[in-house]
C-alpha cells in the first residue's frame, strides 16, 4: 500500500464496498451484480450506492438463480469483462456448482488459455447470527478441492479491501468468502459480551484509494513461540481470545488466501514452535483443516513435538437454537491449544 | 464496427425497473386484469395446448360488489366459506402477533404472509386428506386451514424445549407431516421438483394422493423450477405447481424474475402443462382453480401450473425494510385488493356473515392466539435459553449415530 494514502475507519462492509467502488472507477470492464445488489444495495448493503454512481448497466440486480449468476459471469469474463458477482449467502451457492467446478475453474485449461474466467464470486459465510443451517455454512473446502479456483477469506476490513481488489484484478476465478459475523466487528466468539466495532481495531483503519493485499500471502496476526495456530476468517479472533485467556503464547497465522496458499509462512512458524493447531468453523471431517494438517505433517514432521490438533465445527448441520454449542468458541479452541502443548 | 451492424447499434443492456419506487407510486397497469367472470372454464380433460390463452388471462370470480360471477364460481357452502374466512383471519392475527413477539426479541426471526392468505387457505380446502403440500415459508395459511395446534407452531418459532423440530430450523421453516405439510427448506425452488417426485411415487403405487408444490415468482428463475416442469409433463405427474406472484422477491420486483411482457403461468405452456393465471386475492377463484387442478391431477390428466397474482404486503422477513425500495402505500393501490375484505363482503352479501360476527370472531381469535403464545412461552424460548439440549444437535444426522459423532458429543460433554 502507499504510505501517503488517507485512511478512514471502515467496517468490513464499507471496505468491501470501497474496493468495488475503486475498481468500478478504475476499470470500465468491472461489473457488479447479484440478487438485490442493484437498487437496494445488497441484503448486507455491501453494494449500496454503487448502482446510482455507475449506472444499471454496470451494477445490477439478477434473477434468483445462482447457476445463472455464475454462468453469465463466465460468459462476461470470456468476453473480457471482470465480473464481481454476489451470491447472497454461501449456503445458496450449490445450484451454481456445475458452472463453478466444471466451467469457470477449467475454462483456461480446456481452451489452452484461449478463454479465461476472471470472475470474483463474493459470498457471506459462517455463523454467529442465528441463521440456522441455510445462513451459516462455511463451504470453503468444496472450493479448495477444485483445481483452477482460488479461494480467499479475509478476516478484517483492511485485508477485505486489499484482497478483493487483488481478486478482481486476478485472471483466475476467485471464490471470495466473507465471514458475515465479522462484517461489523472483530467477533471473538464471546457472543454474550457487547459487540466491539471495527473502529476500535487497528485493522478497521482502511486507505480510501487503491491498494492490494497480495493473494497467496498469509499474515502472522499474532507472534508467539509455543504453538502455531493456522486459521482464517472469524476464527482468527476466536484463536486470539483463546490464546489470551489460556495464557498460551500462540503464533496465529491468518491464511487470508486458502488455496493456493502461502506455505512458507506456515512451515517457518511450525519449525519454530514445534507444535501446531488448525482451527476452522466449518465441519471437521474432510474439512480444509485436513489439508492443512497433511501439509504440516509433510513439511514439518521432524520438527513436530506433538500431534497436530484440529478444532472445528461438529460434523452436523448448523443448528439454530444450539448455535453456541456448535460454534467452536474460545473455550473449545483453548482446550485444543492445551492438548497440542501437553501431548508429546 | 461490424460490417453487419444495423443502424440501431451500439448494443445496450436492458435492466428492468419497476415504475414505483419510494416517493413515486407504482403504475399497476403492467398487470393484465380480466373482468370477473370473463374467463372460460375448460373441461378437465382439455388439452393443455388448447388453453394457452388462459396463461395470460386472469381467472376471477368475485366482482367489485362481492358477487360470485361467471363459469368459475364454485359450488361451496357458506359454512365452508366461513371456515375459510376464519382461517384467513387467524393467519393474519397470528402473523401480526408473532411480528410483535419478534420485535420483543422473544422470536429470533419471522416471515408473515400478509395479503396472501387466500392462496394457501382456499387451496387447502380444495385438497384432500393425504395430499402433500411442498410449501415455501409463506404458506402458513395451509397450517391454519388444517387446524394445526397453534402452541406447536409457536414452540417452533420460539425454538424452545417443545419445538417439534428440536431447535434445528429457523422460525417458520415448519414441518408437519400429519397436516400434509412437507418440511420447508430454507433454499429456494428445490422442493417443486420433489413434489413432482412425490406425485410420481403416488402414481407408481397406484395411490389416489396428489402433491402440491409452492414457489415464489422470484424463485422461478432457479433451474429446479424448469426441471420440475419437464418432469411433471413427461410423467404426467399428479401435481399442482403453484407460483405465488406477489410482485416482490426481497427488493427485486417481478420483472427481474422474468415477468416483464409475459406471465409466470406462461412458463407452463412451453412445457406442455395446463396453465392458469388466477386472482390470488379472490378466495372463490383460488378455491375453484385449485379444485380444477386437483381433480385433473387425481384423474390422471396430469399437472397444472397456476400463477396466483397477489401482493406481498409486508416485508420479505423481519430482516427486511421494504420502504427502502418500493412505495410505502403500494399495497393500498394494488388493484386486486385485500383477500379478507373481499370474502367478508361476499359473505355479508349472501347474508351469511355480519360486521358483528366479524368483530366477535376477530376478538375470539386474538384471544386464542394470545393464549397459545402464553402457553408456548411457558415452555421457554431461545431468548431465555430453554432450548433442546445440545446433545440433540448430534441426533438425526444419520439414522444410527456413527462413532465419530459419538466422540464429538462426548467431547462437548453433553
Amino acid at each position: 500500500m502507499s504510505e501517503k494514502q488517507t485512511t478512514t475507519p471502515m467496517t468490513m462492509i464499507q471496505a468491501l464496498r470501497s474496493a468495488m467502488d475503486v475498481m468500478l472507477a478504475r476499470d470500465d470492464n468491472v461489473v457488479v451484480f447479484g440478487e438485490d445488489v442493484g437498487y437496494f444495495g445488497g441484503v448486507f448493503r455491501c453494494t449500496e450506492g454503487l448502482q446510482k454512481k455507475y449506472g444499471a448497466a454496470r451494477v445490477f440486480d439478477t434473477p434468483i438463480s445462482e447457476s445463472g449468476i455464475v454462468g453469465v459471469a463466465v460468459g462476461m469474463g470470456a468476453y473480457g469483462l471482470r465480473p464481481v458477482a454476489e451470491i447472497q449467502f454461501a449456503d445458496y451457492v450449490y445450484p451454481a456448482t456445475d458452472q463453478i467446478v466444471s466451467e469457470a475453474a477449467r475454462l483456461r485449461y480446456r481452451s489452452a488459455g484461449e478463454f479465461i474466467a476472471p470472475l470474483t464470486l463474493r459470498m457471506p459465510c459462517g455463523g454467529g447470527i442465528y441463521g440456522g443451517q441455510t445462513h451459516s455454512q462455511s463451504p470453503e473446502a468444496y472450493f479448495t478441492h477444485v483445481c483452477g479456483l482460488r479461494t480467499v477469506m479475509p478476516s478484517n476490513p483492511y485485508d477485505a479491501k486489499g484482497l478483493l481488489i487483488a481478486s478482481i484484478e486476478n485472471n483466475d476465478p476467485v471464490i471470495f468468502l466473507e465471514p458475515k459475523r465479522l462484517y461489523n466487528g472483530p467477533f471473538d466468539g464471546h457472543h454474550d459480551r457487547p459487540v466491539v466495532p471495527w473502529s476500535k481495531h487497528p485493522l478497521g483503519e482502511v486507505p480510501e484509494g487503491y491498494y492490494t493485499v497480495p493473494l497467496e500471502s498469509a499474515a502472522v496476526y499474532r507472534a508467539g513461540s509455543e504453538l502455531t495456530v493456522i486459521t482464517y476468517g472469524t476464527m482468527v479472533f476466536v484463536a486470539e481470545a483463546a490464546a489470551m485467556e489460556s495464557g498460551i503464547d500462540a503464533e496465529i497465522i491468518d491464511l487470508r488466501s486458502l488455496w493456493p496458499l502461502d506455505l512458507d509462512t506456515i512451515v517457518n512458524s511450525v519449525k519454530k514452535t514445534g507444535r501446531c493447531a488448525v482451527v476452522h468453523e466449518a465441519t471437521r471431517s474432510s474439512g480444509f483443516g485436513a489439508e492443512l494438517t497433511a501439509l504440516v505433517q509433510e513439511h514439518c514432521f521432524y520438527h513436530l513435538e506433538a500431534p497436530i490438533e484440529r478444532v472445528a465445527g461438529w460434523d452436523t448441520p448448523y443448528p439454530h437454537a444450539q448455535e453456541w454449542a456448535y460454534f467452536p468458541g474460545p473455550a473449545r479452541v483453548a482446550e485444543g491449544f492445551k492438548r497440542a502443548l501437553e501431548r508429546n | 464496427m461490424s460490417k453487419n451492424a444495423p443502424a440501431c447499434a451500439p448494443l445496450r443492456l436492458h435492466v428492468p425497473e419497476p415504475t414505483g419506487r419510494p416517493g413515486s407510486p407504482t403504475d399497476f397497469s403492467y398487470l393484465h386484469l380480466s373482468p370477473a367472470g370473463d374467463v372460460r372454464r375448460p373441461p378437465l380433460d382439455v388439452q393443455p395446448a388448447e388453453i394457452g390463452d388462459l396463461a395470460f388471462a386472469l381467472v376471477r370470480v368475485l366482482d367489485a360488489d362481492g358477487n360470485a360471477v361467471g363459469p368459475w364460481a364454485p359450488q361451496i357452502t357458506p359454512e365452508r366459506l366461513r371456515f375459510g374466512l376464519r382461517a384467513m383471519m387467524k393467519t393474519r392475527i397470528f402473523d401480526a402477533r408473532m411480528l410483535i413477539a419478534q420485535r420483543q426479541k422473544k422470536i429470533s426471526f419471522y416471515m408473515q404472509c400478509l395479503g396472501e392468505e387466500a392462496i394457501s387457505v382456499a387451496h387447502a380446502l380444495a385438497l384432500d386428506e393425504g395430499d402433500m403440500c411442498f410449501p415455501t415459508y409463506r404458506q402458513q395459511g395451509l397450517l391454519m386451514a388444517r387446524e394445526v395446534p397453534l402452541v406447536d407452531l409457536i414452540c417452533q418459532l420460539l425454538s424452545n424445549q417443545r419445538d417439534p423440530l428440536k431447535g434445528r430450523q429457523l422460525p417458520v421453516l415448519y414441518s408437519v407431516r400429519k397436516a400434509g405439510f412437507f418440511t420447508v427448506s430454507g433454499n429456494l425452488a428445490t422442493q417443486v421438483v420433489q413434489a413432482v417426485g412425490w406425485g410420481m411415487a403416488s402414481a407408481i403405487k397406484g395411490d389416489t394422493k396428489i402433491a402440491s408444490a409452492w414457489i415464489g415468482d422470484g424463485s422461478t428463475a432457479e433451474a429446479d423450477f424448469h426441471t420440475a416442469l419437464v418432469f411433471a409433463h413427461v410423467y404426467r405427474a399428479p401435481v399442482i405447481i403453484n407460483v405465488v406472484n406477489n410482485q416482490w422477491a426481497i427488493s427485486t420486483f417481478q420483472a427481474i424474475a422474468g415477468g416483464e411482457g409475459t406471465t409466470f403461468a406462461a412458463r407452463g405452456i412451453g412445457s406442455g402443462i395446463a396453465s392458469l393465471r388466477v386472482d390470488g386475492n379472490d378466495f372463490l377463484a383460488v378455491y375453484a382453480a385449485s379444485r380444477w387442478a386437483a381433480e385433473r391431477a387425481r384423474c390422471n390428466l396430469g399437472p397444472t401450473l397456476i400463477e396466483w397474482v397477489t401482493y406481498r404486503a409486508g416485508g420479505h422477513s423481519t430482516s427486511d425494510d421494504p420502504s427502502k425500495y418500493r412505495p410505502a402505500d403500494d399495497w393500498k393501490n394494488f388493484p386486486l385488493g385485500d383477500p379478507l375484505e373481499r370474502l367478508k363482503q361476499h359473505l355479508i352479501g349472501l347474508g351469511a356473515w355480519s360486521e358483528e360476527d366479524h368483530q366477535r370472531t376477530q376478538k375470539a381469535l386474538e384471544a386464542e392466539v394470545s393464549a397459545a403464545l402464553k402457553e408456548a412461552e411457558s415452555y421457554g424460548s431461545l431468548a431465555d435459553g430453554h432450548v433442546h439440549s445440545a446433545a440433540e444437535m448430534f441426533e438425526d444426522v444419520y439414522e444410527d449415530m456413527p462413532e465419530h459423532l459419538r466422540r464429538q458429543r462426548q467431547e462437548l460433554g453433553v
